[in-house]
This record gives structure tokens, sequence and C-alpha cells, in this order.
């Protein structure tokens, strides 16, 4: 049996337990989304856009669909999932792809918002879905988000109606328990004209290994509202990960995105941005830290369709062992887009002669009034540096450590929340242990 | 505390090694202020980078002591552990790492090494502060990236700061007085001049005499073409100052001519 019958022939079992089986629009499109998976397969090394990232391990991986109940959310203690907590901050908490509410908090929420499992709304209020999960999207090429949409179990649903303000950030928290096991998670946020929230996409492990997480975030932003999106990837090293971000902005809105990749085997993210209309502004910040033989990559694609556009991109890549990573950042300015300003910067710090990076800057203008930007950097350790630390009585590996850590830091200090950037720089710091404390 | 015997040194230069020190004969004691003084690509510099470790340069002949023992067995960082301190001529930029942050880790590296407690926070903040005032720095500097961002007299200044805080045992001051005005130089003149002690050697490499105005040296040494042409007390640097550079090198250049002469004699 190949991997896409595997794939299909676990539908025909699964469907009739996944949720929202009695809606004839949505059995719909998972039955489509299947058929177009059959179609195309996993993507290869032929596909432009996976050029340099194999997906063989995945394809080979053999990977459970459903939940085991002994691996239920009701086995995880709120003891074991306290140092991934950011406090301060909404908690909603999936294990295994599936909704946990005794590790999620139940705070009231501010009128207008809605904060709920995906998989509840469905069961309890799906046409508030039905516009938003029923429509053709522009990932379909993809042979991922395919799957996703056939398989899809569960993830975060937020709501904004017009000028509601979530002041309190919402973590969601993604937590893998059961080996193997492949889960495929949709998140979807509504953001109504004027509103406002933060959401944090944490994807961690609590001792599971070899398993595969399949996600796709859907972002919707109406005039003048404004989402952050913040993504900490801190999967298991032997885990799978691939992620799609698709924000669409409309009018005078604002979108941030932080992308924060740390873990996994293989890691792949797809952000996507439409700046569908005038005036609307995005920034895209990344850092990926890379070690042994880790493969990470970020592709992101800005389109910028109509006038007066703002896009800022900044990515940071740490590669040590012998990892391997790959960026591609496309900025599309289509003819319409006049006064579109986009800026792209990606740079790279290769710790070792055994890792890679393939980072790709792509450009594609239409317009002719706009003002672009873009530039690549792959570099190393600066020598002077170094000694300039040593000769101060620091030893060579804590010099090289502390300079490392100063590179990735950058990004870190970039981010404005503050119980998530405590928690990267600890993070930082376990892959540092030579930087002392300040 | 230091002897430098016949050293020689080299830099890669494509295929061949390039012969900067041509035999360098020195010997300090503890307690000393020595000046190195020389025109631009004497060596000067060289000898300084060679002292704290700089790897770049190939040590092709001599040996140099230190508190008795090889001075090239220890790594840089042993080095400045065991009390060299080099203010270098161009100070480093280190974007990231806060100047703080560098000083605390150097101190405690530094304490560690002797096996004292390394100190805390209060304690650090407090030694710091006083010496900030003291070569009258703003206190904001220490919270910004090591160097970036600052003046050509702060980088000066914050060298001066490094070695107050770490005391060492031989500072070796690279042109730390190229590109001060009057006001600054007085200021780490000043620096340099407090750290004077009977356990402490001090050597300072310059190309003008103005420094020694402020910090009279014991011993005064020029190198021309890597050797040392002429030692003398301060007031050699005086009658340079008056002669110029030319003097000595012209010494230097008869001096070469005698020694390829006497070279081809013996060959022939």
């Amino acid at each position: 049996m190949t991997a896409v019958e595997h794939y299909l022939g676990q539908f025909a079992r699964l469907k009739a337990t996944l949720p929202g089986r009695r809606l004839p629009w949505l059995a719909k499109r998972r039955e489509a989304a299947l058929a177009a998976f059959a179609g195309q397969g996993f993507p290869t090394l032929r596909d432009e856009d996976w050029k340099y990232t194999s997906v063989a391990r995945i394809e080979k991986g053999g990977f459970g669909l459903s939940p085991r109940a002994e691996t239920a959310a009701s086995t995880v203690s709120a003891d074991a999932i306290e140092a991934l907590v950011l406090p301060g901050t909404q908690r909603l908490v999936f294990v295994d792809g599936r909704y946990a509410p005794s590790l999620s908090s139940a705070d009231p929420l501010p009128a207008g918002v809605t904060v709920a499992s995906l998989a509840a709304m469905l069961e309890c209020d799906p046409e508030r879905l039905h516009p938003w999960l029923d429509r053709p999207r522009r990932d379909a090429a993809a042979g991922f988000a395919a799957l996703n949409a056939a398989y899809m179990a569960d993830g975060a649903y937020l709501h904004l109606a017009a000028g509601a303000v979530l002041e309190r950030p919402l973590h969601v928290l993604f937590i893998a328990r059961e080996a193997n096991l492949a889960t495929h998670s949709r998140n979807l946020v509504v953001a109504e004209p004027g509103s406002r929230a933060c959401i944090v996409e944490h994807h961690a492990a609590l001792g599971a290994t070899g398993y595969f997480t399949n996600v796709t975030t859907d972002i919707v932003i109406g005039q003048d509202a404004m989402i952050e999106h913040y993504k900490l990837q801190e999967e298991s090293t032997t885990a799978f990960h691939i992620a799609a971000v698709n924000a669409d902005l409309a009018q005078g809105s604002r979108f941030a995105s932080s992308s924060f990749a740390l873990g996994g085997a293989l890691a792949r993210a797809d952000i996507t941005v439409g700046l569908n209309a005038e005036g609307a502004e995005c920034t895209l910040d990344g850092l990926y830290m890379a070690d042994g033989h880790q493969h990470m990559d970020h592709h992101t694609r800005i389109d910028h369709a109509r006038p007066r556009g703002t896009s800022r991109e900044f990515y940071k890549g740490v590669l040590s062992g012998a990892a391997r990573a790959v960026f591609n950042g496309k900025v599309v300015v289509h003819a319409d887009a006049q006064k579109s300003d986009a800026a792209q910067t990606n740079r790279n710090l290769l710790l070792s002669d055994h890792a890679e990076i393939d980072t790709k800057p792509q450009l594609e203008i239409w317009a002719d009034d706009v003002k672009c930007s873009h530039g690549a950097t792959v570099g190393q350790l600066d020598t002077e540096q170094i000694f300039y630390l040593r000769s101060r009585g620091i030893d060579a590996q804590a010099a090289r450590a502390i300079l490392t850590y100063a590179f990735a830091a950058e990004m870190v200090e970039r981010m404005p929340l503050a119980p998530l950037r405590a928690r990267l720089e600890w993070l930082l710091r376990g892959r540092l242990p030579q930087v002392v404390q300040p | 505390m230091l002897e430098i015997s016949n050293l020689h040194v080299g830099i890669e230069a494509g295929k061949t090694l390039q012969p900067i020190l041509r035999g360098i004969d020195l010997v300090v004691k503890a307690g000393e202020v020595h000046a190195v003084m020389g025109p631009n690509g004497s060596g000067k510099s060289t000898l300084a980078q060679v002292l704290a470790g700089r790897d770049s340069y190939t040590v092709t002949a001599g040996d140099v002591r230190y508190l008795g023992g090889n001075l090239f067995d220890l790594p840089p960082e042993e080095r400045a552990r065991e009390g060299i301190f080099l203010a270098f001529q161009y100070p480093v930029e280190i974007p990231g790492v806060a100047n703080i942050y560098l000083l605390k880790a150097a101190l405690n590296a530094q304490r560690m090494h002797r096996g004292e407690p390394e100190l805390d926070a209060v304690d650090f903040l407090a030694l710091i502060k006083g010496q900030l005032k003291r070569m009258g720095m703003d206190e904001a500097l220490l919270y910004r990236p090591v160097n970036q961002g600052f003046s050509g007299g702060e980088k000066k200044r914050n060298e001066i700061l490094q070695m107050a805080v770490l005391e060492p045992r031989l500072a070796i001051l690279d042109e730390t007085d190229s590109g001060l005005d009057i006001d600054a130089l007085k200021v780490v003149a000043d620096g340099v001049q407090s750290m004077r002690s009977p356990e402490r050697a001090i050597i300072l490499v310059t190309h003008y005499q103005r420094l020694l105005d402020y910090i009279v040296p014991d011993q005064v040494h020029v190198l021309s073409q890597g050797r040392i042409a002429r030692s003398g007390g301060p007031e050699l640097a005086l009658e340079l100052e008056r002669r110029g550079y030319a003097w000595v090198d012209g010494d230097q250049v008869a001096a070469s001519r005698a020694e390829a002469g006497s070279q081809r004699g013996a060959g022939a």
C-alpha cells in the first residue's frame, strides 16, 4: 500500500468520527480535498516550492490517524504543562490535536469576542463557520493543505465582532503526547472591522516522538483591524511539522507575524499574506535555529494586490551541526498596487562547515511606482569579535556562544509580548548554555 | 614580569611569510612603565597583539616569558586571566552584547580563575559606577552594545574602564591616545596614571610623544623595521619628537645594509 492509499483508506474508516460529520457542505469539502490529495500526493523535489525540502520521511511515516484514548487530554495534568504556560494569557490547549478543556482557561471574555474549539463550534453553531470553511482555498495546490482540509479534527476558533478588543493574548497550545501520530489541526481567526487581538500558536511535545503535525491557520482581518500572530514551534527534534498561515487583509488593516522555529526533525512553515485592499500593512519576523540533522524551511509570500500596502520582513537563521535550512521570501507587487512599500531581509549565521542554508528572496514587481528592497546574507562569527572577548578572559567556546546568542537575541528582543519573550530567552539559553545569566 | 627574547613574527601574505618583527629583546619589570614608539609599520601594534594572543600572526623565532612561564603556551583567555590586558587600538563593536555584560563576564572569568567567588550584581554595579565616574563616562554606556555607536573617545575610555575593572598585572595600551582630543587624552592619561603601582607593569604603544607628557615612562624604546632601534629614558621621546622618525629609520637602513653586506661576505 502506498502512503497516499494509507490516507485514503483510513479516511473511509475515520470520516464518521470527524467533527461536523452531519454537515453536508463540510463532508463535500472533505471529500473534494481528499480527491485533490489523491491526485497530487506528497510534494517532491521536482516541485519548485519543495526543491530543497524532501518530505520522503513524512511520506514513509505510516502515522496513526486517530489518537488513542489512553493518551487523551484527561491524562495530562496541569503541572505537566506548567513550563509551557504563558502567564497573563487566555489559554486554549489541544492534546494530540483534540481540545483539552481541563487544561484551558475559562476566564470571562470581553463583549464581542468568541473563543472556542473548532470541533465544538462545528457541533453547536456550524453556520458561523460555514462561510470560512466552505470556500475554495488558495493553497489547494499543496498536498499537505489538501490533507489538512480532509482530515481537520480541531483547532482554535477566535471571532472578534466589529470593534471588539481581546486585551489578554490568546495562547493556543498544541501538545503532542502520542508517538507516531499524525494530527491535522485548523485554526480560524475572523477579525471584523476595527477589532484587535494577539494570538500565540505554540507547538510542543510531552514525551512524544516521531509524530507529525499538519496545521493550518487561517486569519481574516477586516477593515482597520489588527491581528498579531506569534508562533513558537518547539516540537520534538524527532517530529515532523508542516504548517501554513494564511492571512487576508482588508483596507487599512494590520497583521504582525512572528515565527520562531526551534524544534522538529523536519519543519516547514508557509506564511502567505494577501494585502488585498488599500493601505494594508504587515510585518513578518522570524528566527530559525537548527542543529544536528534538523531541516527547517520557511516559505513566505506577500501579495501586494492593491495600492499603498506596506510589508516588512525580517528573518534570521542560526545553523550548526549538519543542519539545513531554507528561506524563500516571495513578494509580488501586482499591477494595481502602486505606491507599495516592501522590504525584506534574511540573515544567516553558519556555525559549522556541515550546515547549509538555501536562501532566496524573490521579488516580482508589476507596478511602476513602488519602493522595494531585499537582501540576504550568510556569514560566520566574526573572528575580531571572538578575539576581543577572549582577550578579556572569556574562553573561546563561551565567546562563540555569546556572539551566537547576540545574533539570535535581536529577533527575540523584537517580540513585544513579554511572557513569550521570556520563554524564548529561556529556550535560547538552553541552546547556548555557555552564556551566563546577565 | 615580561621577558621578550629575539622575537621574530611574520604574517602570511599569499604563500610567503612577511616578516614584521625581526628580533625584539625587551625586559619589563613590575612597577615599570615602558613606552614603545615607532613610525607606522614599524611593528609596534603587532608586538602588542602578539602579546595578547592574536593568532593571525606567526611567531617564527624567539620566546616570551611571562611571570616565569612560556607566554605562548597560553591561549588569549588564559593570558587575560593571568593578568594581561590589551587596550585595543581599534576597540571592536559587538552588536547585541551589552557593555555591562562583557565587563561582568570578564571580571568573573578572572575571579573564578583566581578561585575567588563571583561578584554579585549589587557589588559589581557599585564597583563599576565608581570607575565610570572617574572616567567621566555616562552610565547609559553600560547598557549599550559593546562599543557600538560609541564615539572614538568613548571607545578609548571604555578600554580604560575595562582595564580599571580588571586590574591587570601587565597592561598593554595600543595607541590609546590616537584620535583623542586634548580633554579626552587627559582623562585617559589620568586613568592610566592612577593604575601605576609597584605590582603592575604598563606598556604604552604610541606614535606621538604627547601622551608621555602626562604619563612619564621609565623607559622608552623606539621600533623601526621590526627591531628596537634605540632605548633610553623619557628624554629619548623628546629627542624623537624633535628629530623625527627619519632619524632612527636612517640608523636601521644603515644597519640592514651592514647586515646584508656581512651575509654576502660570509657566503662568498
